[in-house]
């Protein structure tokens, strides 16, 4: 199972656990089981369109990836804030 | 003691003090999160903070004590799967029935709470209006800022998007009508059809002294309806500008309004440098400049939609208003004279004011 990492207030809403183990062949089918196992974290990094919130990044092995990128079981991912984030209104 | 809850580009700020000197802070929440709006129900004493974090998309929080924990609320969301996201949550109102509370948001989306704000639900009625499609976003977005009930009358409400114009409804959402005769947006071409509904409200609020008044601050123009939002007269001249976003009222008199004009759509600052506002006690016959206390020269503010308000009537109306400098400014005596509450907050995006024992 692909390993997947919270940090900050993701991590406190999926349980107060950093790492969870996930099946899984997309990124998405990963992000979608957090939020079904976790409802605490339900629309935090996905909206209501199923959509990857904008200023979220997901890394696959230390790669930015997308909703449709491919996972294997050795597979870590990272699930974290964008740097650039915020508002162009801050 | 009044109470501010004032919502900033970086939290939520408690002040708390009596007119005519500072206020202190009392308490901090969301610290490096814009709070879009945060209100305390009366009726509850809860308080209700709309928070949009950049990461995270758009929350209602709600605590019963300020400097505890706050809970998010639920349902605070569209439907999924579809093709739009909530935006924002632009403002939380108090409904007629006991624990119904109301809130709006881009885009132009109307949630209903039936437990004091635990959770919401969307109006479908709204959401799924035939016209939908046709609504045009306001520069703030599509943004539903105003929430309008009536006593006595819990499935009676009017609503207003920015700028989808005036809605109104008599079966608690179930179905909505137009409330925009009169509106005249220059914005538009003069031929454009009737039916035509970008017409961007900036606020709207309702009289408690004689309900079927009502007051808008549309974007050029100040209006005024008898007719509880079924038609508009302009009550813009006399003003320095037509153009603004915030209005208050006094409780206790139905003929009373207070705007704060900027100088235009393309220049939304005080006009010429100085911070005045405007009142009205003859329902927009005429209007007066209030501005001893506040800044008189070299003053070029920015006061948003949500960020002027009241508390109290008559005599001792309190008003109340921030500006995105991060100023807010206050007055004990309706406006007669003006103090410093706070001065060096970050930029207000919303001001709500209540007493507290």
């Amino acid at each position: 199972m692909a390993s997947v990492r919270l940090r900050g207030q993701l991590k406190r809403l999926a349980g107060d656990r950093a790492e969870h183990s996930i099946e899984g062949a997309t990124v998405a089918d990963l992000l979608l089981e957090i939020e079904r196992a976790h409802p605490a974290a339900s629309g935090w990094i996905l909206d209501e369109r199923g959509v990857l919130r904008r200023h979220i990044n997901v890394f696959v092995n230390g790669e930015l990836g997308g909703m449709d990128t491919a996972v294997g079981v050795e597979d870590k991912i990272d699930v974290l804030p964008a740097i650039s984030g915020g508002s162009k209104r801050r | 003691m009044t109470e501010l809850l004032v919502g900033t580009r970086k939290g939520l700020f408690v002040l708390e003090g009596e007119p005519g000197s500072p206020f202190d802070v009392t308490a901090r929440a969301f610290a490096g999160e814009p709070v879009e709006f945060a209100v305390r129900d009366q009726r509850s004493g809860r308080m209700l903070a709309s928070v949009t974090s950049p990461f995270y998309g758009p929350k209602i929080w709600y605590t019963d004590d300020p400097a505890g924990e706050w809970e998010q609320a639920d349902g605070v969301a569209l439907p999924e799967g579809g093709e739009a996201a909530l935006e924002r949550i632009w403002v939380i109102a108090s409904g007629e029935d006991d624990g119904t509370l109301y809130a709006g948001g881009d885009p132009g989306v109307l949630f209903e709470s039936r437990d004091g704000g635990s959770s919401y639900e969307l109006n479908r009625g709204l959401w799924e209006h035939p016209s939908r499609p046709r609504w045009q976003p306001g520069g703030g977005g599509l943004c539903l800022h105003s929430i309008v009930t009536w006593p006595g009358e819990p499935d009676r409400l009017a609503i207003a998007i920015s700028a989808a114009g005036v809605w109104l409804t008599d079966d608690r959402g179930a179905t909505w009508r137009r409330g925009n005769d009169g509106l005249v947006p220059r914005y538009l071409p003069e031929d454009v059809p009737d039916d035509e509904i970008a017409l961007c409200v900036h606020s709207l609020n309702r009289s408690a002294a004689q309900p079927e008044r009502m007051f808008m601050q549309f974007h050029g123009g100040v209006y005024r309806s008898d007719d509880g939002g079924e038609s508009w007269a302009d009550i813009a001249p006399g003003l320095p500008s037509d153009f603004g976003f915030p209005l208050a009222l006094d409780p206790a008199d139905a003929a009373s309004a207070y705007v704060i004009p900027l100088t235009a759509d393309t220049d939304r600052v005080t006009p010429e440098g100085r911070v005045r506002v405007y009142e009205t006690r003859d329902a927009g016959a005429s209007w007066t400049p209030r501005g001893d206390g506040l800044p008189p020269e070299h003053a070029y503010l920015t006061i948003l939609r949500q960020a002027f308000h009241q508390t109290g009537d008559g005599g001792a109306l309190e008003l109340y208003f921030g500006a995105t400098s991060g100023g807010v400014f206050g007055s004990g005596d309706a406006g007669a004279s003006w103090f410093d509450v706070a001065t060096h907050l970050p930029p207000v995006l919303s001001v709500s004011a209540g007493q507290r024992e």
